[in-house]
């Protein structure tokens, strides 16, 4: 561990590390543009210089300059000031003055350093450089005349997302960043080069100059939209969310986010249910909160009733339903709405035991039927670090476009039975082997031969467990917590017909095989339930309430409510609780305190921030064989939920990322 | 009582003086002004209502930079943006609650491209408080109105700036 000195300080620093990195460590600032953690050093924006000694007696770029035993690194001296002024001079020469008009005003990196580095005046006289427009999709919008050429886009796009879609042309100052023959940037997390982007050449398009950074209210939240649960900022000004932004956490999101994620927020203000509506003829009619219980009552729920949830509810909601059912003598609780059945008697079955984290360093992976670039975007990114580090990657299921090299063995799942002799030569040899059963794997059942698989290649060992199950919504492990889920799945519940059944949001459903029961859909937005609902109570979206979610890892993690819901919708235990005073009977539970106290009392591992221990893996079923060909459950990346399916910026890049091809065959 | 205040006393000599300061006004020339037939001069910096200016192209100013909106020390300005159809930034709402308004002049000094700005106008008192709240429609048309007379002041005080 060389031992460095800044500014007079000594410390030690780890292997390897730059010199940036010392001074980091050692609380100094170092301004920079195209230095990031999570990308590869490119050195090209000069910014973080320093003076070190030994070494040339000219200030040195931090960023590249490996910090070694014995160096005395400088970072408060005239010389580093007046280098770095020079740079920023050099910077503003071709960075245009339009700042007032500029999207990145107020959050961008060459605004804040120019406060610190910047002339007041410019000395430059000759005409500035000008660049044209570069076409980059539904989603990033490009003033490409402020671009600094930082490169971080670029390195983003190859290093994390493994998309080669955007590039430089030309050189010095002529260069330019531009995607592939200006197609769109395509992947599924494309926007994350907006977050990158230091200056305001690549902005948000959705989002333009719809807000400023100052007068926007931030809240702490949790993406719905697949199970990573990946941590994120809500930025909303008024009753209005703004835009959502991801928040460092390396443990799930590291610092990206998808893009469905991140712009489906524009949904939440569409196509909401903000009245409470009663179906009467066979129409769905205006209605009071009072008619709609008394309503409720008059079904005669006693004993008859289930609950089916959404996939975006959180737990707190599935307490409260499972608490009102419990009073009226019922357990019918499912929240595997496709009608998929697998065992949950042991959640650390169903469970990604490796967490995303782990799944980094493994070095063998098995994936059973999950298309992971659309079902979890962001564990992608880390089976692709996984893949870099030399793992071997197998995948059972239809063909994808991997972002890394992958064997793909056929549709059949019944290859689970039959390894070829390829996986038995890597997994035999691994030292971190993993399995990954998701969705379309789960549902011709491949669980149990999975685990047969673990325990074939001893696939849970000291310090590694490389079980995992990949599941799609973010309810879904907190309602396995909770005990949504049947022996059966959801059609058991349909063979004993409930006089009325409560759907949490479920939009997946097949309301058909409930033809009997009094529908009461509780959810924030019109689509397939509300439309085949009796009786819609509005609920809040995951913006509009306070609530605990549980991600695939089974990461229990905490959102805040951001805004109010709009009209007449409520928090969505509130009309449980409510629910439960019209049908006269007692959940026990007056305030979300006292809800959450009494879930946490219920399932104690749902009171704590972080994993969730689920215990040791359950043996395999032998008798189950996994046999059919593996389907993916996602058509389409962009409307896999009912805030995305309302969203106008997903709809775009639905139509024009997706089915592009499609559109244009329509037309000719 | 002295002989003189007896002299004073008889003589109604503090009438007379009361009358000859009377006297001396009434052919003084008048300090007041004929309001509103007749009206003082006021300094280019004067810090009336509100307007919002054009180029003189007839492109309005202002490009919802909100710079005036985050300075606004009473928080009198509610500005919303979104592209126009040509792509370029505006305002879809541009509203001054003259209520609220203080008139410390922070809006003009924030605005980068001279757009909004106090006139020299201060005769706008209204019957109701709802005519007080400005829109954008109410600010551009005081600005149309009062372009002269803003830009003569600008220019005036151009050198000290």
């Amino acid at each position: 561990m060389p031992k460095v000195t800044v500014d007079g300080q000594e410390i030690e620093v780890p292997n390897g590390a730059t010199v940036l990195q010392a001074c980091e460590l050692a609380g100094k600032e170092i301004p920079r543009f195209c230095y990031h953690e999570r990308l590869s050093i490119a050195g090209n924006c000069r910014m973080c210089l320093v003076e070190v000694k030994p070494g040339p007696p000219k200030p040195q770029a931090s960023c590249a300059l490996p910090a070694t035993d014995g160096q005395e690194i400088r970072t408060d001296t005239d010389m580093v000031k007046t280098a770095r002024e020079g740079v920023m001079e050099f910077l503003l020469i071709n960075h245009p003055l339009d700042c007032p008009i500029c999207d990145q005003g107020g959050e961008c990196d060459l605004q804040d350093q120019s406060m610190m580095y910047g002339r007041g005046a410019t000395r430059y006289e000759e005409n500035k450089r000008a660049v044209t427009e570069k076409y980059m999709g539904p989603l990033i919008k490009t003033i490409m005349t402020r671009c600094i050429h930082c490169t971080r886009c670029v390195r983003f796009s190859e290093e994390i997302a493994g998309v080669d879609e955007i590039g430089a042309i030309y050189r010095g100052e002529d260069m330019q960043i531009t995607t592939y023959l200006e197609q769109a940037a395509s992947h599924e997390l494309s926007a994350n080069v907006i977050d990158l982007c230091p200056v305001g050449a690549l902005t948000s398009r959705p989002y333009a100059f719809e807000a400023r950074p100052w007068e926007l209210k931030k809240t702490w939240s949790i993406d719905v939209s697949d199970a990573v649960g990946a941590n994120i900022r809500l930025d909303s000004r008024g009753r209005e969310v703004m835009r959502a932004l991801p928040r460092i956490n390396d443990a799930v999101n590291e610092e990206w986010l998808s893009d469905k994620g991140r712009y489906q927020v524009d949904g939440l203000s569409r196509r909401r249910l903000d009245k409470v509506y009663i179906r009467k003829d066979g129409k769905l009619v205006p209605a009071e909160w009072n008619e709609a219980f008394a309503a409720i009552a008059a079904a005669n729920p006693k004993g008859s009733i289930a609950a089916v949830a959404g996939d975006l509810v959180d737990c707190e909601t599935m307490f409260a339903a499972k608490a009102l059912l419990g009073a009226l003598g019922s357990d019918h609780l499912e929240g595997r709405q496709t009608g998929l059945d697998y065992d949950c008697s042991n959640l650390a079955a169903v469970n990604f035991n490796s967490t995303f984290e782990g799944i980094e360093n493994a070095d063998a992976i098995l994936i059973v039927g999950s298309q992971v670039r659309w079902e979890a975007a962001l564990v992608n990114v880390r089976l692709r670090k996984a893949a870099k580090r030399g793992a071997k990657i197998f995948v059972v299921g239809p063909q994808w476009d991997t972002t890394y090299p992958a064997t793909f063995l056929g549709e059949d799942a019944a290859v689970l039975h039959d390894l070829p002799q390829a996986i038995t030569e890597a997994f035999s040899k691994a030292e971190r082997p993993a399995v990954i059963v998701g969705g379309g794997g789960l549902a011709k059942g491949a669980l149990h031969p999975a685990l047969a698989f673990a325990e074939q290649f001893n696939l849970v060992r000291e310090g590694w467990n490389g079980f995992n199950v990949l599941h799609m919504a973010a309810s879904r492990m907190g309602g396995l917590m909770l005990g949504y889920a049947q022996k059966g799945g959801i059609g058991n519940i349909a063979k004993a017909k409930p006089n009325v059944l409560i759907s949490l949001g479920a939009d997946e459903l097949d309301y058909g095989a409930f033809a009997d029961s009094l529908k009461v859909y509780i959810g924030h937005h019109g689509d397939a339930g509300a439309h085949a609902a009796d009786i819609i109570l509005p609920g809040a979206s995951y913006a509009e309430k306070d609530g605990t979610y549980v991600n695939t890892e089974g990461r229990v993690q905490f959102a805040e409510k951001a805004v109010f819901a709009p009209g007449d919708a409520r928090e969505d235990w509130t009309i449980l609780r409510a629910m439960a005073d019209a049908l006269d009977v007692s959940v026990g539970f007056d305030s979300f305190a006292e809800l959450q106290s009494a879930m946490i009392a219920a399932v104690p591992a749902l009171g704590e921030e972080g994993l969730a221990d689920f215990g040791q893996l359950p043996n395999a079923d032998a008798s189950i064989r996994a046999s059919g060909a593996i389907s993916y459950p996602i058509a389409d990346f962009y409307m896999t939920n009912v805030v995305a399916r309302a969203s106008a910026t997903m709809q775009r890049c639905s139509s024009e990322l997706l089915h592009h091809d499609d559109l244009k065959e329509a037309a000719e | 009582m002295t002989i003189a205040q007896t002299i004073k006393s008889f003589t109604l000599w503090e009438f007379v003086k009361a009358h000859a300061l009377t006297l001396k006004y009434f052919f003084k020339p008048k300090v007041t002004i004929n309001y509103p037939y007749e009206k003082n001069p006021i300094s280019p910096r004067f810090r009336g209502e509100h307007a919002l200016r054009r180029y003189p192209n007839g492109e309005e100013r202002c490009i919802a930079c909100k710079l005036c909106e985050a300075v606004c020390p009473a928080q009198a300005i509610t500005i919303e943006s979104e592209p126009r159809d040509d792509g370029s930034r505006r305002t879809t709402r541009y509203d001054i609650d003259m209520t609220k308004c203080i008139y410390c002049g922070f809006c003009q000094e924030a605005c980068p491209v001279d757009a909004v700005v106090e006139g020299p106008n201060f005769e706008y008192s209204t019957e109701t408080r709802e005519e007080l709240l400005y829109d954008k429609a109410k600010l551009l048309a005081n600005g149309d109105k009062w372009e002269r007379a803003i830009a003569a002041n600008l220019e005036a005080d151009a050198p000290y700036r």
